[in-house]
């Protein structure tokens, strides 16, 4: 089965492509991309006047809750909203119950994403056994079943120590260390950002300080080790601060900002909305607006949405009593686009290094550039489409989102992953003539 | 609109009210005056001077607020809850013969809810009500002893005194209901 | 009498946030009528009769659940307690269900005293009934804000330019917050001491000054109100021990001498002697501490009456 793309602007950064292009898929693979190819017997599919034909886009931190927590979201609806939000593929953290820390949890996961066979699932494994943070799981046998990289998250790796152990350990397997920084001696009991807004209402504080102690803390332990870490969900700007200064040394330090934290702040806690708990917390202005700027300045490698499906009902209950986490796979796109891309913060070719390129690379996997060979992965962006969102339309389990009713400029067309269209927005004019 | 009672003609109906209430009372000593807030509390002082001028007993006078009392309270849809200001009787009820003043005697709910805040002040020996003005409609069996004028409306209407201490002015008019 | 506001705006009171300077004014006029009542022979009017209160308390609060209790009494409302023992909520049915049950029965107002900040805040986006908060976790204590203010007026004859210092455990308070924020609306120079450990990120933005010197707060002070300091969860922690926090925090006579010569002391109780006040402060001449515990009563008795009006905010 041949297709030839036409029409669209190829935006492809690995390759330094960004321009008008067709671009021929065959049995599942890019062929080739160029200027006016020829049909040569492929189907022709002009894409959509003003779309953006691009690698498809990688979440490199998702909580997909199956096994476990199926009430929140499964496996199958997870990479649905996953294609819905233009995502090829996701990789998800291992805090699901039981714990992702041993080959046979990485083995169902993997099964179940070939079921549901519609984006990548690559599981992320943990560091220490039930995510304790005391006995190292056994990274080679999640390697080997699967796992891509290794995180405690939900939690930090509890101590210096193990995490020195993790980040030698898993280098010999090529994966890196995905932390959730935060000092839990630091933190206490906290729900929201330590600033004025929560004392203001009440809220026990979060400080940022928490965050930027053990990001420190990975970054020296890498320097160390020569191991691999990426901070995960960064929001604190000295946390930031630490990441251009370890990267500056030469320290294999990645980051990766959600968009909720490059696009809300801790004003939102008013009205104890528990859909702007999440942890990290929103933090307040200066810190949004140093994510900005390091999304812009290369500092930040990668956004990634740390979509947390939580059921209406463990939200609908007191502020301090909700669970933290928010779903970000169906939003970050429009929010990319509205929020960076069209103020003129990044270009579109740094949207798709943020969301693609590098997480391909950080996590070891397939994607990120359209190079002949490569799978045919391929998200086409609708970057002048006017969204609201709408959570009652979404393809995840959870509605949990803070972005309910905002009207953003921005999109996905479609989303195609192997050569194969697994999702079609129906809100964009010519979209349909995708299908095949 | 009809000015139906001006300065003089007040002053004067005050002072034949005050002559009534020193006649119907042989003995003083035990009447005091409550006014009901807002104008009530300023013809009770009046009549309490007069008294004064005419028996030479100063009669005390109480301001009392009847809000709390009202039977509307409990039954507004909509609409915000009538201002409440402080009810003020320095001196113990019981006992007494008390001159419950109002400028206007109309539905007489007002006087209900008055009598209803009275007996839980004390068991006074007597209530006399004593209007400015008696405009018809009663909704309830109320009847005033003392009135200064009967003043024949149509519902639509509306009475209004005013008075110097709190208007800056002493008359009596009648506003609103063009088709009476 | 001050207020040129005839009604309060809103449905509900959640907090001192969401009133104007003069709907505070309105509640506390309303008060000085409420008060009255009190000092007649029959302590009751027929204002809310018909009218049913629930006092739904998921903290132990004697104090405030009875001032409330009377004030619902005084004006006729038929008034039901209901305590939650927190450790069965755990367990049990969730807030919102809890008070979804209880408006099936048509209560007017419901009087929520909860251990999470916002409690009410998520009742009044399900809730027919009027919400009260009587305290939420650490966020506000309006009712308790207002008295402290009528207490101050009665006093003062004003709130408008005194000098308010307010000392204890600021990070902890609802009384602080709702407190800092009443005072400041009312154009009173409030300041807020504390050891550093126990001051809010951010209090300056909220209308206070901040000092961890006593001297600074109390020098020149009309009125100083001492905040509880909860020994449970303190000592070791937030100050070395009681006994270093009294001589570096507590109220003495030494330090009221600091003050203005008319100085209130006031306390929301319940107070821990020998910690945050010696008791010759608190039962000094110049302490008005039960005052604030009558007048409770009127505020309340006002706060009542006015949300029990049909005016909707919304």
């Amino acid at each position: 089965m041949e297709i030839l793309l036409t029409g669209g602007r190829l935006v492809d950064p690995a390759n330094g492509i960004d321009g008008p292009c067709d671009l021929r898929i065959v049995d599942g693979l890019v062929a080739e991309v160029g200027e006016g190819l020829a049909a040569r017997g492929a189907t022709v599919r002009e894409v959509p006047a003003g779309t953006i034909v691009c690698p498809g886009l990688i979440d490199m931190h998702v909580h997909l809750r199956e096994p476990g927590q199926e009430h929140k979201e499964t496996i199958a609806s997870g990479v649905a909203a996953a294609v819905a939000g233009g995502f090829t593929a996701v990789a998800c953290m291992p805090n699901t119950e039981p714990v992702n820390d041993h080959a046979g949890i990485t083995q169902l996961i993997v099964a179940r994403a070939q079921e549901a066979g519609l984006a990548r699932v690559y599981p992320i494994g943990a560091v220490s056994r039930g995510s304790k943070g005391e006995l190292l799981a056994e990274l080679g046998e999640l390697k080997a079943a699967g796992c891509v990289a290794v995180s405690d998250d939900g939690r930090p790796v509890a101590t210096a120590l193990l995490m020195r152990r993790a980040l030698e350990y898993a280098s010999v397997f090529g994966m890196p260390v995905i932390d959730h920084c935060e000092d839990p001696t630091l933190k206490g009991d906290g729900v929201a950002h330590e600033g004025f807004h929560a004392s203001r209402l009440g809220l026990r504080g979060l400080p940022a300080a928490a965050e930027e102690i053990m990001v420190e803390r990975d970054i020296v332990l890498a320097g160390l080790t020569g191991g691999a870490v990426h901070i995960a969900h960064m929001s604190a700007r000295g946390s930031l601060r630490a990441v251009r200064a370890g990267k500056a040394r030469g320290i294999r330090v990645t980051a990766e900002v959600t968009p909720h934290h490059f696009a809300l702040t801790d004003e939102r806690l008013e009205g104890y909305d528990t859909n702007v708990k999440m942890n990290p917390p929103l933090r307040e202005e200066a810190d949004r607006a140093a994510m900005v700027e390091g999304i812009a300045d290369g500092s930040v490698d990668v956004i990634a949405t740390d979509h947390a499906p939580h059921h209406y009902d463990e939200k609908n209950v007191e502020f301090d009593r909700a669970p933290f986490g928010i779903v970000g796979l169906e939003t970050a796109v429009p929010l990319v686009l509205d929020r960076l891309v069209h103020p003129g913060t990044i270009t579109l070719a740094r949207a798709v290094e943020l969301l693609s390129v590098n997480p391909a690379r950080i996590l070891g996997v397939a994607g990120g550039s359209l190079s002949a060979g490569a799978p045919a992965d391929i998200t086409i962006l609708a970057p002048d489409l006017e969204t609201t969102v709408d959570p009652a339309r979404f393809r995840s389990k959870s509605r949990n989102t803070p972005f309910g009713g905002w009207r953003l400029k921005g999109g996905v067309a479609a989303t195609i992953v192997g050569g194969v269209v697994k999702y079609v927005n129906p809100d964009v004019v010519g979209a349909d003539a995708l299908k095949w | 609109m009809p000015v139906v009672m001006d300065g003089d003609r007040m002053a004067r109906t005050l002072a034949r009210m005050a002559h009534e209430i020193v006649e119907r009372n042989r003995s003083l000593e035990d009447v005091a005056f409550v006014g009901v807030r807002t104008r009530g509390v300023p013809i009770a002082r009046r009549l309490a001077e007069h008294v004064e001028k005419i028996a030479g007993v100063a009669a005390p006078v109480g301001i009392l607020d009847i809000t709390l009392y009202r039977d509307d309270l409990s039954r507004h849809a909509v609409g915000p809850q009538p201002l409440v200001r402080r009810t003020d009787i320095p001196f113990s009820i019981d006992g007494r013969r008390i001159l419950l003043v109002d400028d206007v005697l109309y539905t007489g709910r007002t006087v209900r809810a008055a009598l209803d805040a009275l007996v839980d002040f004390g068991r006074p020996r007597a209530i006399q009500l004593v209007v400015l003005v008696d405009r018809g409609h009663r909704e309830l069996p109320i009847k005033a002893d003392y009135v200064g004028k009967n003043l024949p409306t149509a519902p639509a209407e509306s009475v209004q005194v005013r008075l110097s201490e709190i208007d800056g002015v002493d008359e009596v008019a009648i506003e609103g209901g063009e088709a009476a | 009498m001050t207020a040129t506001a005839t009604a309060l705006a809103g449905r509900h009171l959640l907090g001192i946030a969401d009133l104007t300077a003069d709907e505070i004014g309105l509640i506390l006029d309303t008060a000085e009528a409420m008060k009255e009542v009190a000092e007649r022979p029959i302590k009751k009017v027929p204002a809310l009769r018909g009218k049913t209160v629930i006092n739904l308390f998921y903290e132990p609060s004697t104090r405030t659940r009875t001032s409330f209790e009377v004030a619902e009494k005084r004006l006729s409302a038929d008034t039901l307690n209901i305590a939650v023992a927190t450790s069965s909520v755990v367990k049990g049915e969730t807030l919102i269900d809890t008070v979804l049950n209880l408006e099936a029965m048509h209560p007017d107002m419901i009087v929520l005293r909860h251990a999470s900040s916002g409690a009410g805040h998520l009742l009044s986006k399900v809730c027919r009934a009027r919400i009260i908060n009587a305290g939420d976790g650490m966020h506000e204590h309006p009712t308790q804000a207002l008295l402290d203010a009528f207490t101050i007026r009665e006093r003062k004859g004003r709130l408008a330019g005194l000098k308010v210092a307010i000392i204890g455990d600021l990070l902890h308070s609802r009384v602080l917050r709702s407190n800092v924020l009443l005072l400041s609306k009312m154009g009173a120079d409030v300041w807020a001491c504390a050891p550093p450990t126990l001051i809010p990120r951010g209090l300056e933005r909220l209308g206070a000054h901040v000092t961890t010197s006593v001297d600074e707060a109390v020098r020149g002070a009309d009125v100083v109100m001492m905040l509880r300091i909860q020994l449970e969860r303190m000592e070791g922690n937030f100050f070395p021990s009681l006994r270093e926090y009294f001589n570096v925090f507590g109220m003495t006579p030494e330090r009221v001498a600091l003050a203005r010569e008319d100085a209130i002391i006031m306390h929301p109780g319940p107070m821990n002697r020998g910690v945050e006040i010696a008791s010759e402060v608190a039962d000094g001449p110049r302490s008005v501490i039960l005052d604030q515990v009558t007048n409770g009563v009127a505020v309340r008795m006002a706060v009542l009456y006015l949300l029990a009006g049909g005016g909707d905010g919304d």
